[in-house]
């Protein structure tokens, strides 16, 4: 099985690297379009901003790689909503894969933006949920979400109703941390690595 | 709903924890990792590392230890300690740290947040604010301290938390040298006042002594995140005690046990 981790610009990659090896599991850290083509599975990571993130991305031609790609395929953070049509922060047209905008998140008094710390998820529809107990707590860190969609398959609340975890056909995507969720992170990526 | 975080803070010199950490369970209680990853199996919702050590050998052990906490635990941290460029966060958010705290470094060059916040994200930065109640020309006000809270700057508490803001940090741990250490509680009013003047996640330090101390941080203070080190390291209160009596009394906490 050939694990890739997909190089790119947007942040530290490092944590989701050494979840991978607690699970005892081989990956291949790249920007290589052959190498991204001939893998069993691939990860998609991400922290940062979103317009640099895709301008990397067009350079590499990976924003028109990545659509194409059938094996099982996650994203998550800025790699989920890089997966989107389009993210409010710095208006950044995204590769389309989930028919569905990226908004901020905007602040009511008292409520704060970024969201920041663990929340709960619920209305499960993946199998990279099973076994996961109801209103599982996962880790997030964002200024920006995914409304509900038709491709919505765990959501989660804050200031308003957004998508925690969205899939379609092969690719999967969540807006939280697996790498640093407990628990609950681990078993959300043995879910998609068994896959 | 977004839980209250606790958040247990470990000082760190040459590698190995301080402050007599007293566990029966543990073999070695110096061994920072091991206590993390304690930590992180009770519950605790992040970590904060702190390297009080003040040579170059220790900082390059300390990289070592951030490394190795990063492979074992699967929780957020942060660490800080004598942070002061640009490399020094890319090291460390290298070897795997989630966030770097600074502090000093900020005061001495504000611009300092701003360029970390552009080059890797606000998300990763938290500004540490020491912050002592004193005598100024100008009446009693709260004022930013440093080296430890030994030495009082110009700036004054609220303003500069709003000012870190501004410039791009992405939570505050604001430690009230007053209450730190006293456990007769958190700084509530501060808190209070900061974590509604700043629209960025307020963690609260110094003072907790018991668990409505942390109760009273969470509602009151508006606190977002409780830190504490010595209630936990020498075992008066139990993290999974502490977050089901928070739950008890209706605070939106993550249960792991």
């Amino acid at each position: 099985m050939k694990t890739v981790i997909i190089k790119y610009n947007a942040g530290n990659v490092q944590s989701v690297m050494y979840a991978l090896e607690r699970l005892g599991v081989s990956y291949i850290y790249t920007d290589e379009e052959s190498e991204i083509r001939s893998a069993d599975r691939v990860i998609f990571p991400g922290v940062g901003e979103a317009s640099t993130a895709m301008a990397y991305l067009k350079e590499k031609k990976l924003d028109l790689l990545i659509p194409e790609l059938k094996q099982p395929f996650f994203g998550t953070c800025i790699g989920m909503q890089l997966m989107c049509k389009h993210s409010e922060e710095n208006d950044t047209k995204c590769m389309g894969i989930f028919d569905v905008d990226v908004r901020r998140f905007s602040a009511i008094p008292g409520i704060k933006v970024p969201h920041m710390g663990w929340n709960n998820i619920s209305n499960y529809g993946s199998e990279l949920t099973q076994g996961l107990p109801d209103n599982a707590y996962v880790y997030f860190v964002h200024s920006y979400a995914a409304p509900i969609c038709e491709y919505t398959v765990a959501s989660c609340d804050y200031i308003v109703p957004f998508s925690a975890m969205l899939k379609k056909d092969n690719f999967h995507a969540a807006q939280f941390h697996c790498e640093i969720s407990g628990g609950v992170g681990q078993q959300i990526m043995e879910n998609f690595l068994k896959n | 709903m977004l839980t209250k975080r606790i958040i247990p803070c470990l000082d760190v010199k040459d590698g190995r924890t301080v402050k007599g950490v007293n566990f029966v369970n543990l073999r070695d209680a110096g061994d920072a990792v091991a206590l993390g990853a304690m930590y992180a199996e009770h519950g605790a919702d992040e970590l904060v590392y702190l390297d009080i050590t003040a040579t170059v050998d220790g900082r390059s052990t300390f990289i070592d230890l951030v490394r190795k906490v990063a492979h074992t635990i699967n929780i957020p941290f942060t660490v800080g300690g004598g942070i002061s460029t640009k490399e020094d966060v890319s090291a460390l958010l290298h070897a795997g740290a989630d966030k770097v705290s600074i502090n000093s470094a900020a005061v001495r060059n504000p611009g300092l947040i701003d360029e970390l916040a552009r080059e890797f994200g606000s998300q990763c930065i938290v500004v540490a604010i020491d912050t002592r109640f004193i005598e100024t020309p100008l009446g009693r006000e709260h004022i930013v301290h440093t080296h430890g809270g030994r030495q009082a700057t110009e700036l004054r508490t609220i303003a500069w938390a709003k000012e870190v803001e501004q410039r791009g940090a992405g939570e505050l741990l604001l430690t009230s040298m007053d209450t730190d250490g006293t456990k007769d509680g958190f700084a509530l009013e501060l808190t209070s006042i900061v974590s509604s003047a700043a629209n960025i996640p307020v963690i609260a330090s110094g003072g907790a002594g018991n668990m409505d101390h942390f109760y009273d941080v969470f509602t009151n203070g508006k606190a977002d995140a409780g830190l504490a080190a010595s209630i936990f390291h020498f075992n008066e209160m139990t993290i999974p005690d502490l977050k089901q009596y928070l739950t008890d009394k209706g605070l939106p906490m993550r249960l792991t046990h």
